[in-house]
């Protein structure tokens, strides 16, 4: 720059000394610029002297030759550096570095200047391999120009480049088998490998084109749903499916448990390579440390990962008692807390061997589980026992009347059914255990299954600087899932901002995934809240089944609306007739039902029961006169009118007006 | 006929029990419900957004748009949505030849057991998806 003022400071009276409007002969060149009058003269510029003719074309020829020397320098100091970055990032030439291209894409000077150099520079061996890979590099390069870069991919790309001019720039190494098993960046970085975590992977992906979306989990499997777990899968015919995980459904289409194969899934040694991006599952990891400031985590064995965008799905460990904390073990040997897949194996199992299974809990998992094994008792002789300290099945969610009718369909299904017990102390005595109840009562069983409910894993929240919520648990958000920036929270560990119901935690399947889904769709940029509600259902034998939505709890006033039920109203009745497999909603959720193929004889739910004549109906939960839940009874395929009646949020006066929309007496 | 339903009504404390019988609810509602925004942006939509874009994010299409054959599937799929031709999408076969070229590669994902005809894709009905029904593309 400098030398090209200084040449025109030169030029410049020169250049103007030949301007048309005239040069005296024999005065100074300065002066003549800007003393002379125009007068007219010739504008073929004839120098008059030679040697000024000879300074002229020296400076002129001079500048060129120095602009010359100039660029080609800096040319040549552009292909040392671009050849030492070849050889630096490209061991073997097969790939496609996804990253590298972003070189190119960042400095467009740097671009046009890499062309002239791989033409001029081809033939040269050492950089043969480099100019064909160039090629392919270019075409990558104006790819990526025409496809869409959103936010997300393009400014992963600085990240990578910085870290490739590092001089460990081991890490970009492409050489396959020196690829790190675990990439040390992620876009899209999802801790726990749940239900949640797949919803969101799954929405990353559809919303950002080519997104790199890593799942840390610590389980060994891949993302897999929960309910079969304590349902379908223990109605298997299968003996074999301990190993397939797999379960019939209703329109007798087989499926797994888990939500996609391997095939679909990319490996994290080549998520930060591959073409169109994919979703990787890292097993086998915790993550121990979040540095929210930094963007970046750690694992467990020491690696780092930095992200842009991070999801905490880390869902919840199951409670335990204290008295059977406290028991030895012995006692927690032969005690299951059930959440996982190698919980339901070793349970399916233990149950062929033993002659007396004690469930504790009575809530969705202790019933459902009561109900699986009971069904299991009358195949073989095996005792199934449950204590809860509530006065009947569901205590918590269903009023009074309807848990206590549900308490005599479970017992129907075989389950000795204890209620309003709490253990005291668990030993372990001859072989077998014996769970010492307050009131003094003793109960002697081989394996005791605990579900009293979930702890939400935030251990988290101290290293990321996050809030957790004293009342609900978890972590608290707001209602686009947002913890801090970058960070958001979905599944059993989210205590969220609920527009229309204030602020809670959820802990059921559908809502794993619509607060998943949210999350990958706020991650992407939506910033939509909390606004579609989740639900959940359960079955508890083939003759009751039910869906709910909103805020269940017993404790609330509530109006129930019932009609005589009839052989149409069971679950199965319900799948079976609407043709899937599954009790679905309109576009949302499929639920699966619950129990398996039976040639059970219709039960006596046609002839009403003494005062009992909760067949199907509706049961609405009311706050300050406002319908908050809603509970179908086994009545099916009605949920969105239930989700638009939540939405609205409007008083009602007459409630049997409102169940009038649900046409419960139709099949 | 109202007042029938007052024998049937219990009251348990807090909460209160109605029996009705078929004829009870013969007469229409007269609960009001709000009327939708069909341009809410909080909504979830279908497959087809208000402004006419596909939802790639629709459970209805399970996990076509984001598996390892997603771009391929979204690319065949809009040019398709927005094919003007007269035998709709009959301008697509470069697209849907990759896709199925895609698909192949896993056939795991993507069980090649029906006979899917490339031009029918429109028959992406809203069925009861995601993440419990079985891996077949939602075209089944």
């Amino acid at each position: 720059m400098l030398k090209c003022r200084a040449s025109w400071q030169k030029l410049a009276p020169l250049a103007r000394s030949f301007t048309p409007w005239g040069r005296k002969p024999n005065v100074s060149k300065f002066k003549d610029s800007w003393g002379g009058v125009p007068t007219a003269q010739m504008s073929s510029n004839i120098p008059g002297r030679s040697s000024e003719n000879m300074i002229y074309y020296l400076l002129v020829g001079g500048t060129f030759v120095g602009s010359g020397i100039y660029v080609y320098r800096h040319l040549q100091e552009d292909k040392a550096r671009f050849n030492e970055r070849m050889a630096l990032v490209l061991k073997p030439v097969n790939e496609k570095p996804f990253t590298d291209s972003s070189i190119y894409d960042k400095s467009p000077v740097a671009k046009t200047e890499v062309s002239p150099v791989v033409e001029e520079q081809g033939p040269k061996p050492p950089e043969e391999s480099a100019g064909a890979v160039t090629e392919e590099l270019q075409k990558v390069s104006t790819e990526e120009a025409f496809k869409e870069h959103t936010e997300i991919t393009t400014s992963s790309e600085p990240v990578s480049v910085e870290k490739n001019q590092q001089p460990e720039g081991a890490q970009e190494m492409t050489v396959v088998q020196a690829r790190p098993e675990i990439p040390p960046h992620a876009p899209y970085l999802l801790i726990g490998g749940g239900t949640a975590s797949f919803a969101a992977a799954r929405s990353i992906r559809a919303r950002d084109p080519g997104a790199r979306v890593l799942i840390v989990t610590e389980e060994a499997d891949l993302p897999y749903m929960r309910p079969p777990l304590s349902k379908e899968l223990w109605f298997s015919d299968d003996p074999n499916v301990k190993e397939t995980l797999r379960f019939k459904q209703w329109n007798g289409k087989e499926r797994s448990i888990y939500f996609q194969p391997l095939s679909f899934y990319v490996s994290p040694q080549d998520l930060p390579y591959v073409e169109n991006g994919g979703v990787a599952v890292l097993n086998g990891r915790k993550v121990v440390h979040m540095d929210a400031r930094g963007n970046k985590v750690r694992l467990d064995d020491g690696s780092e990962i930095s992200y842009e965008k991070c999801l905490v799905a880390t869902g919840g460990t199951p409670r335990n008692l204290p008295s059977i904390e406290r028991a030895g073990e012995e006692v927690n040997k032969r005690t299951t807390l059930f959440r996982k897949i190698e919980d339901f194996k070793s349970l399916e199992t233990i149950s062929r061997d033993v002659k007396s299974i004690t469930i504790i809990g009575g809530g969705f998992l202790g019933s459902e589980l009561a109900c699986a094994l009971g069904r299991r008792a009358q195949e073989t002789s095996l005792e199934v026992n449950q204590i809860f300290p509530e006065m009947g099945n569901m205590g918590k969610i269903l009023p009074e009347y309807l848990s206590n009718w549900t308490t005599e369909k479970v017992k129907k299904e075989g389950v000795n059914v204890m209620p309003d017990s709490v253990v005291k102390s668990v030993n372990y005595e001859n072989g077998r255990l014996s769970i010492k109840l307050k009131d003094g009562r003793m109960v002697k069983t081989d394996h005791i299954v605990a579900a009293v409910g979930l702890e939400p894993n935030v251990e988290l929240a101290k290293s990321g600087g996050l809030e957790v919520d004293s009342d609900f648990g978890g972590f608290r958000v707001n209602s686009e899932l947002q913890a801090r920036s970058n960070i958001w929270v979905a599944g059993d560990a989210a205590c969220f901002y609920d527009i229309k119901l204030g602020r809670r935690r959820v802990e059921h399947h559908d809502h794993a995934v619509v607060s998943g889904r949210l999350a990958g769709e706020n991650m992407t940029g939506a910033n939509k809240p909390y606004w579609h509600q989740s639900m959940f259902w359960s079955d508890l034998g083939p003759y009751v089944g039910y869906e709910a939505i909103g805020i269940v709890d017993s404790s609330l006033p509530t109006v129930g609306v019932f009609a005589k039920a009839t052989a149409k109203d069971t679950p199965k009745a319900a799948t079976e007739e609407s043709g899937t497999g599954i009790r679905s909603e309109s576009e949302t959720e499929a639920t699966a039902s619950g129990v398996g193929i039976s040639t059970k004889a219709v039960s006596t739910l046609n002839t009403p029961q003494q005062g009992d004549d909760y067949g199907k109906g509706v049961i609405f939960y009311l706050r300050d006169k406002v319908i908050v839940g809603v509970i179908l009874w086994n009545v099916f395929n009605r949920m969105p009118i239930a989700r638009k009646i939540i939405k609205d949020g409007e008083e009602h006066a007459d409630l049997n007006e409102v169940a009038k929309l649900f046409n419960i007496h139709d099949d | 006929m109202k007042w029938l339903n007052f024998v049937f009504i219990l009251s348990l404390g807090k909460d209160k029990i109605i029996f009705v019988t078929k004829e009870d609810h013969e007469t229409p509602s007269s609960a009001e419900l709000i009327a939708d925004d069909p341009n809410d942006p909080y909504e979830d939509h279908g497959l087809i957004l208000p402004n006419g874009d596909i939802n790639w994010n629709c459970p209805c299409l399970g996990g076509m748009a984001s598996g390892p054959c997603g771009e391929q599937f979204k690319s065949a799929f809009s040019c398709f949505h927005y094919s003007k031709e007269e035998v709709k999408g009959s301008d697509c076969i470069e697209e849907f030849r990759t896709m199925q070229e895609c698909m192949q590669r896993f056939p795991e994902l993507y069980p090649q057991e029906e006979d899917e005809d490339p031009q029918s894709k429109d028959a992406v009905t809203p069925s009861s998806d995601t993440l419990l029904t079985d891996q077949q593309p939602a075209a089944s």
